[in-house]
């Protein structure tokens, strides 16, 4: 549901990056989010194509990529890569499985736009 | 022609929301985002904090809503002041929602500013609203697998309330399960069983304000 509101921030950033670019026509643009951020790509495809509808945007291709989920063992220190299971985060190294602190997969980034 | 970004997606919203804190710094005022599902006990919840420390705290509350002001009625109830934000079918409050509310509202005396999110486990745990901690109550009813299939807003949290503790005897509610996967991705998270209907374990979660309020006058 609050892709709506991502999907505008996303919009935003685009808009500004095509004027300091001097572009007008959009092809693509690429984001990635983290494995646990609260993002569904459906939904923000979906307001992504409601957003741009009617607009000079409308038709570009909006291509989405997960950010794998990395944490920081707290008990030997070392890094690790989530399994397909995320709630029991064994450490790869030790074997510890609680109390790690994630390094990466909250995040939301606009990568690169591709303009004509 | 590729033209390469690298900017965060919410950057609007952080922008604010930075703003928002150092703002609620200099004036010294603790700030708590505090998130559950609808149902899980968050107005209750603070209407016993804001009764139990209305001696020690000038304590403030920003509603937020889908609709309806009837959450904002309970707290005026309890002598604090409040503000009702209703967003309209929007699932989550931001940043710029929590700034124009703060421009309508006196705070150079308060000592804690609670703003209730909208009732949703997913959408609010993205939008940071300049709070110095968030607070997640998972009320013991909704089952123990909550924090490992809505991981962000647990991994977030400063604290889990695990609230309606008073129903244990009847539901199927492994406490330690429930903690252990809120604790498995968040390793500095505190975990305070309560019951807001009892009062069991509120103490405890009092205790940890005047803390947190204490840390952010010397702060």
């Amino acid at each position: 549901m609050h892709e709506m509101s991502i999907a505008q921030s996303l919009i935003r950033i685009i808009e500004q990056e095509m004027v300091r670019n001097r572009v007008d026509r959009l092809v693509r643009v690429k984001i990635s989010y983290g494995r646990i951020s609260a993002i569904v790509p459906e939904a923000l495809q979906t307001a992504f194509q409601a957003l741009t509808h009617n607009t000079h945007l409308e038709g570009a291709v909006l291509e989405t990529s997960e950010i794998p989920l990395r944490a920081k063992c707290r008990s030997c220190f070392r890094e690790f890569s989530g399994g397909d299971d995320l709630f029991v985060m064994t450490c790869s190294h030790c074997g510890a499985e609680f109390g790690h602190e994630i390094i990466s997969g909250k995040e939301m980034f606009v990568e690169e736009l591709e303009v004509e | 022609m590729q033209i390469k970004v690298l900017r965060n997606i919410l950057e609007a919203n952080q922008r604010i929301s930075d703003q928002l804190r150092a703002m609620f710094k200099e004036n010294k005022i603790l700030v708590i985002n505090l998130m559950s599902s609808p149902g899980a006990g968050k107005t209750t919840l603070l209407e016993k904090t804001l009764v139990q420390l209305k001696e020690e705290f000038n304590m403030a509350v920003i509603e937020g809503d889908i609709q309806t002001s009837n959450d904002a009625m309970r707290i005026a109830a309890t002598g604090a002041q409040v503000l009702q934000i209703n967003t309209q079918g929007g699932c989550h409050l931001d940043a710029s929602m929590i700034q124009e509310a703060v421009s309508q509202m006196e705070l150079d005396s308060s000592d804690i500013l609670f703003v209730e999110n909208v009732g949703n486990l997913v959408c609010p745990a993205e939008f940071s609203v300049g709070e110095d901690h968030k607070v997640t109550i998972l009320s013991v009813v909704e089952g123990d697998d909550k924090p490992e299939k809505y991981p962000l807003i647990f991994a977030e949290s400063s604290v889990m309330l695990l609230n309606k503790t008073d129903l244990l005897p009847y539901v199927d509610f492994d406490v330690d399960k429930a903690s252990g996967f809120a604790r498995s991705l968040n390793k500095d998270i505190t975990i305070f069983p309560v019951s807001a209907r009892t009062d069991d374990g509120l103490d405890d979660w009092h205790e940890w304000l005047r803390r947190e309020v204490d840390r952010k006058k010397q702060d």
